[in-house]
């Protein structure tokens, strides 16, 4: 038997199953690497993962990456090139599922990944965009995947580096964005989701030994109270455990939590 | 330089000399995490240069070098930090409390620095995009501004061209004249080259010009282009280069701890960087491998 999934496979697990086969899915580092790896090896072997670096793959690297550049994620990549092929993709629209993180998200799953504080006072300078203001921007659905930490969920985000649906419902079409679908947001305690009707994120599941009322508690966005019947976030079977071990077997991403 | 014609060939502290004065806007670290010039860059260090613009998508730890060792005034980019760990406590530290003195970053995301360039590259004064449309980067500076579509009345991001005075480029291969081949992850390379007034190119080795003629779909800019070829093997060190040599999170991670206080990298640029002659030296000492 097993030792049962600890909260970063089972965020990794919930990433995965949001990835649908055939997606065009925009990766990142990290536990989203480790998610787009398992869903390709699981049950979307068709999906295509794009790196802003410039590099398109279908398949988990053979080794562990510390960057998207690092010579694993070359190997076996279906392309190598300009950045230009993966951003142009992804700005046309063709992209369906991006992944991103932050500081700071707001009820209206914007990111803030630029500053804690005033523009003109900075309590702490992070280092930016990077993509992800670009997959905010025109993935079709965002998976955000975050550590459970009530100081990151906030009623406005300080800056809005990476627009998702902005000020709220009908605030994209204003703005000159295309529709967003969906935000999903993983965290290390519930898997939470906003769409454009829904104004502002509803627990979708709370993991095990997880209470609503305390997760909500814990998540001050501002918005209207859980639900009462919110279900259990559904736990990865024998086999897509043992697939993210085996993406990740010396638990380098995935240890300790 | 060589006497031969069309000799591009010199030493990383000749081209710095010669070719990146104070003030220069300077854009390298265009390939993302791989390929990074770190032996160009700790030559500017070591000449002291001051008043630089920084120009770049996301740039792994060097600019956070750069800004530390106080040789920038501004920074156009996407993402300025250590990809490996996460902050750049150099840069933190220069918004945050002016030291070692103030920066003016002009934020960027990865799509608009690229199209930034593009323009540039292709002769405009902007182009479009919908990128960033109602975020906060698009109000940060006065390189954006939203435009209607003359053709459909949308609303677009119009993205100021940036011009780089100097683009630099690590790459595989390349010849005396500076036809020059690379291959993996460009990132913005290729629009950087294009936009910029000076391009220098560091090769990790030198080869015959009818290598480059034998696989032309490897050369990402002609000689033509080029105003120096600096032949720098382990040049990219602690960065990747693709094919030739692996990442070393290591060295990232121990720049992170040292880097974190003021002292810590005083120390560290001194052993690093201010105490190491060139990158011949560099590599002895520290990527031996």
């Amino acid at each position: 038997m097993p030792e049962p999934a600890n909260r970063r496979e089972l965020m990794v697990a919930c990433a995965a199953r949001e990835i649908r086969d055939g997606d065009v899915v925009f990766v990142g580092m990290r536990l989203p690497l480790l998610a787009f790896a398992l869903a390709t090896a699981t049950h979307a072997p068709r999906a295509l993962g794009l790196f802003e670096n410039g590099i398109m793959r279908d398949s988990p690297p053979a080794a562990p990456v510390v960057t998207m550049s690092d010579g694993p994620n070359h190997e076996g990549a279906l392309l190598t090139g300009p950045m230009s092929r993966v951003m142009a993709l992804l700005a046309a629209g063709r992209v369906d599922a991006g992944f991103l993180g932050g500081a700071q998200v707001d009820r209206h799953g914007n990111l803030n990944t630029t500053r804690i504080g005033p523009a003109d006072a900075p309590a702490v300078r992070l280092p930016g965009s990077g993509g992800g203001a670009d997959i905010a921007s025109a993935a079709r659905r965002l998976l955000l995947v975050m550590a459970h930490e009530p100081r990151r969920f906030v009623r406005r985000v300080d800056h809005r580096t990476s627009p998702a649906y902005g000020d709220g419902r009908g605030w994209r079409a204003r703005a000159g964005l295309p529709p967003l679908e969906s935000v999903t947001l993983i965290t290390t305690r519930a898997v939470m989701r906003a769409t454009e009707e829904s104004d502002g994120f509803t627990l979708a599941s709370v993991h095990a030994g997880e209470d609503a009322r305390a997760v909500a508690a814990d998540t001050p966005f501002g918005g209207p109270p859980p639900p009462d019947d919110v279900p259990p976030t559904t736990e990865p079977d024998a086999a897509t455990l043992a697939a993210i071990r085996g993406l990740d077997p010396q638990r380098f991403w995935t240890g300790a939590a | 330089m060589d006497d031969a014609p069309g000799d591009k060939r010199c030493s990383m502290a000749d081209a710095v000399a010669a070719l990146v004065p104070d003030g220069s806007a300077v854009a390298c670290g265009l390939a993302l995490e791989a390929a990074i010039p770190f032996a160009f860059t700790h030559e500017l260090i070591r000449q002291r240069r001051t008043g630089l613009t920084l120009i770049g998508p996301i740039a792994d730890a060097v600019f956070d070098q750069l800004i530390g060792a106080g040789c920038v005034d501004e920074v156009e980019a996407a993402w300025v930090g250590n990809v490996t760990t996460g902050s750049g406590y150099c840069f933190r530290r220069a918004v945050e409390q002016g030291r070692p003195r103030p920066l003016l970053v002009r934020q960027h995301s990865n799509l608009t620095i690229l199209v930034a360039l593009q323009a540039a590259a292709t002769g405009v004064p902007y182009l479009p995009t919908r990128t960033a449309l109602g975020s906060d980067i698009a109000t940060d500076h006065d390189g954006f501004a939203e435009v209607a579509c003359p053709f459909t009345g949308a609303r677009l991001l119009a993205v100021r061209a940036v011009r780089p005075d100097v683009a630099v480029v690590h790459v595989q291969r390349a010849d005396a004249h500076g036809n020059a081949q690379a291959w993996g992850n460009l990132g913005v390379s290729v629009e950087a080259i294009g936009a910029a007034r000076t391009v220098i190119v560091v090769a990790e080795e030198i080869v015959p010009t009818a290598v480059v003629r034998a696989e032309p779909d490897r050369t990402l800019v002609p000689g033509a282009l080029v105003a120096a070829v600096v032949e720098e093997p382990g040049g990219t060190h602690p960065a990747p280069l693709p094919g030739v040599r692996e990442h070393d999170p290591a060295a990232y991670t121990a720049y992170a701890e040292a880097s974190a206080t003021e002292d810590g990298f005083a120390r560290w640029l001194d052993t690093h960087v201010l105490a190491v002659a060139d990158r011949r030296a560099y590599r002895a000492r520290f990527a031996d491998a």
